[in-house]
């Protein structure tokens, strides 16, 4: 996957090549700076350190107190149970997990389907008042999902989509198409219109023409976007938790806050899941993050 | 056969209207140029002409059958652009067989096809790189290339030559032409340089704002422009106009000079006027029959001549002068005008005086 994407780019017009001199500011930076960052960092990742710490610490050292930093037994059982149930067989967290990548994906897909070619058309073709369209498709993410959370419930009861994956991957999709149709439209008012038109002489079809010469320029723009869609979808808590209940059917994110609340919280579980639960999207950001700084230089920025 | 022809073309973007009643007729293999000033509509028209650009009103045809509907696909030609808009992931190979595998020719078909093309063109060393890899002169022969690689009905060109460098463009100029000969297709060629309209051309269209000025041989154009601004665009030194009026069996200008009135001119007298007058119609050195006097304004040495700048009243002569030509500014001149070739325009239309009487 890594190795296609950077293939693509590497030809294609959609670059961002910001020297790095300019990047980074010149020469050294001031200590206060380096300060500050450092101030920054330790607070930003210091919760991170500790759910790490707390995921293989056996339970008597994660209630200890005074907290152990560094003197505590390692142990893996705390992710054996997050895939494990107790009696054998797969876990509850393992289902959701799955259904968090099943709703996800599709929904990333769906999205990503729908708003390409959506985003190519406003892009090459004249639509009648095609600015106040596109503030329209954008203004669908105005408001946060737990605005509408209610009036959804109540439509989707309706229609029998409550407690369904297809509901999650329906509502998802949604969210993330007018994001796509935005941030594509960026990237493909980069590609010139004239290889269509060069391509419609040789005596493609304006489809074909699309297709073979444009869609592959537009692969960068394509993963970037998509990652962003699926780390909204991975990540969405409001709509999962009001649109789902059982267990077969929960997402990941209700499933760990889920393991919260009652009587004694098992924390080093909570932490193991919270760990699996964020690998996938800081493996997918890695892979794309030549195209993430690009989409958000160059896509997103209106010319 | 390959004979266009665009009748009324209408286009307009939002407010701007870029071509207004466009008609060109285009015949059978000939070499057609659409000359005009940046914004005058020659690429929509050409647009137009290929399906690219939908239009308010008008049609084309293409060897006499309606094409206006038609896809791009439909209509059977090919086009060289501006900016070449070469596929940058296929290989320089790929670009060439593209109107080839959009017609699903077979591959030995197409490798033939290929092979003679670069030949043709001399890029048969480049058919492995990608268009990134290419120089301007190269990928503008990749062009070319992918455009002459079918036999389509006929070949449109906007502004091919443009983006190389002036020696490239001249010996581009040359090829061209060596090809259009040895097609006998159609080209209609969309440029806003002159002398690429004058070497090249059978046919020119002047296009000034989305309208035809004129239309005729470059030797036509250049020999009797069809209003003012014809003149004026066509022609290097750019033709010097000055004001006046005929009165009687004289011209009399506006600052004063007075010529012979040329015997063709039916102008009656009074009627404001424009004396156009071509660089090399005039001289500083003893020719033609008539004169005028001014002052030496300035002098533009060019290698083969000197364009010379003469100040009448508060008009500029430009003269066309032998490159040894020498002077100081404000020393005071004689210049002869060959009458014969002088234009008249009127000078609130714009437009030539009859020449019948030539």
């Amino acid at each position: 996957m890594a190795v296609s994407v950077d293939e693509a780019v590497s030809t294609g017009p959609v670059r961002d090549r910001t020297p790095a001199a300019r990047r980074f500011g010149g020469r050294g930076r001031s200590v206060l700076e380096i300060a500050l960052l450092t101030v920054l960092a330790v607070v930003m990742l210091f919760p991170v350190l500790w759910m790490i710490e707390t995921s293989i610490k056996e339970n008597r050292d994660v209630y200890a107190i005074p907290a152990k930093f560094f003197d505590f037994t390692v142990t893996l059982d705390h992710f054996k149970d997050v895939f494990v149930a107790s009696g054998g067989g797969r876990s509850t967290l393992s289902v959701a997990f799955l259904n968090s990548v099943v709703v996800a994906g599709v929904s990333t897909v769906l999205a990503t389907v729908l708003g390409v070619p959506a985003a190519w058309a406003y892009s090459r073709f004249s639509v009648k008042a095609k600015k106040d369209q596109l503030f329209f498709i954008l203004s669908t993410r105005f408001m946060p999902p737990v605005v509408v959370v209610i009036p959804i419930f109540l439509m989707y009861r309706q229609v029998g989509l409550i407690d369904t994956k297809l509901g999650l991957i329906l509502i998802y999709a949604a969210f993330n198409v007018p994001f796509t149709i935005w941030m594509m439209k960026g990237f493909v008012d980069e590609v010139p219109a004239e290889y269509e038109d060069a391509a419609m002489l040789d005596g493609y079809t304006r489809l074909q023409a699309f297709w073979k010469f444009t869609l592959p320029l537009l692969v960068p723009g394509i993963a970037a976007t998509a990652v962003f869609a699926l780390i909204f979808s991975w990540n969405e808590f409001v709509f999962a938790i009001f649109l789902t209940s059982s267990d077969t059917v929960r997402t990941a994110p209700p499933a760990i806050a889920g393991l919260i609340g009652g009587t004694t919280v098992d924390w080093g579980l909570v932490a193991a899941a919270s760990v699996v639960f964020a690998l996938p999207v800081l493996v997918f950001a890695y892979l794309v993050r030549k195209h993430l700084i690009a989409g958000v230089t160059l896509g997103a920025v209106r010319r | 056969m390959g004979t266009v022809a665009a009748h009324g073309l209408c286009k307009s973007f939002g407010k701007v209207q870029a071509l207004d009643g466009v008609t060109l007729d285009v015949p059978d293999g000939s070499f057609f140029v659409v000359l005009g000033p940046s914004g005058a509509g020659k690429t929509t028209t050409l647009r137009a002409i290929a399906g690219l650009e939908k239009l308010d009103a008008g049609s084309v045809h293409l060897d006499g059958r309606d094409a206006t509907g038609d896809t791009p696909a439909e209509r059977d030609l090919a086009m060289v652009f501006q900016s070449y808009a070469l596929y940058p992931r296929h290989t320089v190979y790929e670009n060439i067989a593209s109107p080839l595998r959009a017609r699903r020719r077979s591959s030995s078909e197409i490798a033939a096809a290929v092979e003679q093309m670069s030949n043709l063109l001399h890029i048969e060393r480049l058919l492995k790189r990608r268009p990134a890899q290419l120089s301007g002169g190269e990928m503008q022969r990749v062009a070319l290339a992918r455009a002459l690689v079918r036999s389509p009905r006929a070949f449109l060109m906007d502004e091919p030559l443009t983006n190389l460098d002036l020696k490239l463009r001249v010996e581009m100029r040359t090829e061209l032409t060596r090809i259009h000969r040895s097609l006998g297709a159609t080209f209609v060629y969309v440029t806003n340089d002159q002398v690429e309209a004058l070497s090249m051309a059978d046919q020119v269209a002047v296009l000034k704002e989305g309208k035809v000025q004129q239309v005729g041989t470059p030797t036509e154009v250049y020999e009797r422009p069809a209003n003012q601004w014809v003149a004026g665009f066509v022609g290097s030194p750019q033709i010097s106009l000055l004001a006046c009026h005929a009165e009687g069996d004289r011209l009399v200008g506006a600052e004063g000079w007075t010529l012979p009135r040329p015997r063709w001119t039916t102008a009656e007298d009074g009627r404001p006027l424009l004396l156009g007058l071509r660089a090399e119609d005039l001289s500083v050195e003893q020719r033609g029959n008539a004169s005028l006097s001014g002052e030496l304004y300035g002098l533009e040495p060019l290698g083969d001549r000197t364009v010379v700048d003469v100040r009448v009243g508060t008009e500029i002569l430009k003269v066309k002068a032998r490159p040894t030509v020498t002077g100081t500014p404000g020393e005071r001149l004689h210049v002869t005008v060959d009458l014969d070739r002088a234009h008249l325009f009127d000078a609130g239309t714009g437009l030539a005086l009859s020449e019948a009487g030539r």
